[in-house]
């Protein structure tokens, strides 16, 4: 794996063990949940090279979700990392990056899906498990009123997805490594939406869905 | 499948119109016709989304568009695809060369923030208008609303990311007459905004008017260039068809 660029990390004192809420989300499942403004999240990696497909909506007003191109163009830049602040549908700041251990996560490769499979992979790919999949199964399981048409652009936390100067979009190695971890704190009232990656087409989870650890805290 | 699409000429022109800067259009555009867009001063930027006319819940998607086809832009010999895997319409031909994706719209408080404020009160029809603002009312029309905003295509527009990630505007690409071909491979829901690209450098609120013109060109041929570019768009293609079956 080459590195052209020079993460920005730093870790965080937090202490698990004083965490509100902790759960592990096994490789392949979705995981839903509210977040409370001024707690904070963390998502670690416990095995490396991990895809987290991550969407964000207003708890307040699931009309109102996560947006990459207010992310983007907010920050001048394509990668997510320490200090972005996750930007709604609405150009207001869900959550902040406050602590990275990776150093830059993907926002424009979006989630799989059993019906991109078949476009990117061959036609009787349909039938594998995917990240939409996941999604439909977590909505249509619960009562958040989320649709469809709400999956809109996610984050896909310790992802690699480098775009050339010209243009270039390709999936790489994930620069994750066992143990690390992305920290972030809610801004609003935000319902989370995960799926911990179930691809094993390409190299976006080394060929190896691993679990996730999910953990909360309250405001100090 | 036919064994080519035809080219614009003006005697195929069903028909044209005129999208002043700013303003925003909505429209269906049916499989087998072609839109094409003209960039009539090289001041152009026209935000577009797109959604299946008989199922609206499935929609162009920015993501699955990009990794289909290795690349963060769009020009000739590109598809964009719907989440479903569809191929929802295909560029056959652009003199532009560089179309981004990854921006999105102008929204009303960062344009305020950037140009000031002029509302209808004060200039009438040279008010500012948001793409934000004109992709809403259009999507209001069909029974959607800002849930389904999501990321758009923003013809004519060129933005570059170093290896950093750092985005640039690049305005060097800009002239006038040029355009691009939409050619629809499905019965699509077109949604326009010609307000300014979110990052337009310029000082002024200066959007440029665009013209629509369509034709009746047939779907993407056997000898396709968009169908061959890569095994994945032979595959959309594929998946776009069986719908019609
Ligand atoms: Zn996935």
């Amino acid at each position: 794996m080459s590195l052209n660029f020079k993460p920005r990390t730093q870790s965080s004192d937090l202490d698990p063990a004083l965490a509100s809420f902790d759960v592990v989300v096994p490789a392949g499942s979705p995981w839903i949940h509210t977040l409370r403004k001024g707690q904070t999240f963390r998502i670690t990696d416990l095995e490396g090279n991990q895809a987290v497909d991550t969407l964000f909506f207003n708890a307040a007003d699931i009309k109102e979700h996560y947006s990459l191109t207010h992310t983007i163009t907010a920050q001048g830049a394509l990668y997510l990392g320490l200090d972005t602040t996750l930007l709604s549908s609405e150009g207001k700041a869900m959550l902040r990056i406050v602590a990275d251990t990776c150093g830059r996560h993907d926002t424009l490769g979006g989630a799989c899906s059993c019906e991109s499979n078949t476009v990117r992979y061959a036609l009787d790919k349909r039938s594998m498990h995917s990240c939409r999949d996941s999604f439909m199964q977590a909505i249509g399981n619960s009562d958040y009123g989320l649709h469809k048409r709400d999956i809109a652009s996610n984050i896909n936390f310790f992802m690699n997805v480098p775009v050339t100067p010209d243009g270039g979009l390709t999936f790489e190695d994930g620069i994750s490594a066992p143990g690390k971890y992305v920290e972030m704190q809610a801004e609003m009232d935000v319902i989370v939406l995960i799926s911990n990656c179930p691809q094993l087409n390409n190299p976006c989870n080394g060929y190896n869905p691993t679990p996730v650890r999910c953990t909360v805290w309250d405001a100090a | 499948m036919p064994q080519s699409s035809s080219k614009f000429s003006e005697d195929k022109l069903l028909w044209n119109e005129a999208l002043p800067g700013g303003c925003h259009w909505s429209g269906v555009l049916r499989r087998g016709n072609t839109l094409r867009l003209t960039d009539l001063q090289g001041l152009a930027n026209v935000s577009a989304l797109f959604f299946n006319q008989e199922e609206k819940t499935e929609r162009y998607n920015m993501p699955d568009t990009l990794k289909a086809q290795h690349t963060a832009f769009l020009t000739a010999g590109h598809a964009c695809y719907s989440d479903m895997g569809r191929v929802l319409c295909s560029i056959p031909e652009d003199s532009c060369g560089w179309h981004d994706t990854f921006c999105g719209v102008l929204d009303s408080a960062s344009m305020e923030k950037k140009y000031g404020l002029l509302n209808y009160q004060t200039a009438r029809n040279n008010m500012h208008r948001s793409g934000q603002e004109g992709l809403l009312t259009e999507l209001t029309k069909w029974g959607l609303s800002r849930r389904d905003m999501g990321p758009s295509v923003n013809f004519f527009s060129k933005v570059t990311s170093d290896v950093e990630g750092k985005i640039n505007f690049d305005t060097s690409h800009r002239a006038s007459g040029q355009y691009v071909d939409v050619r629809f491979e499905m019965n699509v829901l077109v949604l326009l905004s010609a307000a300014p690209h979110p990052l337009d450098p310029r000082p002024d609120y200066a959007p440029g008017a665009v013209r629509l013109s369509a034709w009746r060109s047939g779907t993407a041929g056997a000898d396709d260039a968009c169908r061959l570019s890569c095994a994945e768009n032979e595959r959309g293609f594929i998946n776009s068809e069986r719908w019609f079956l």
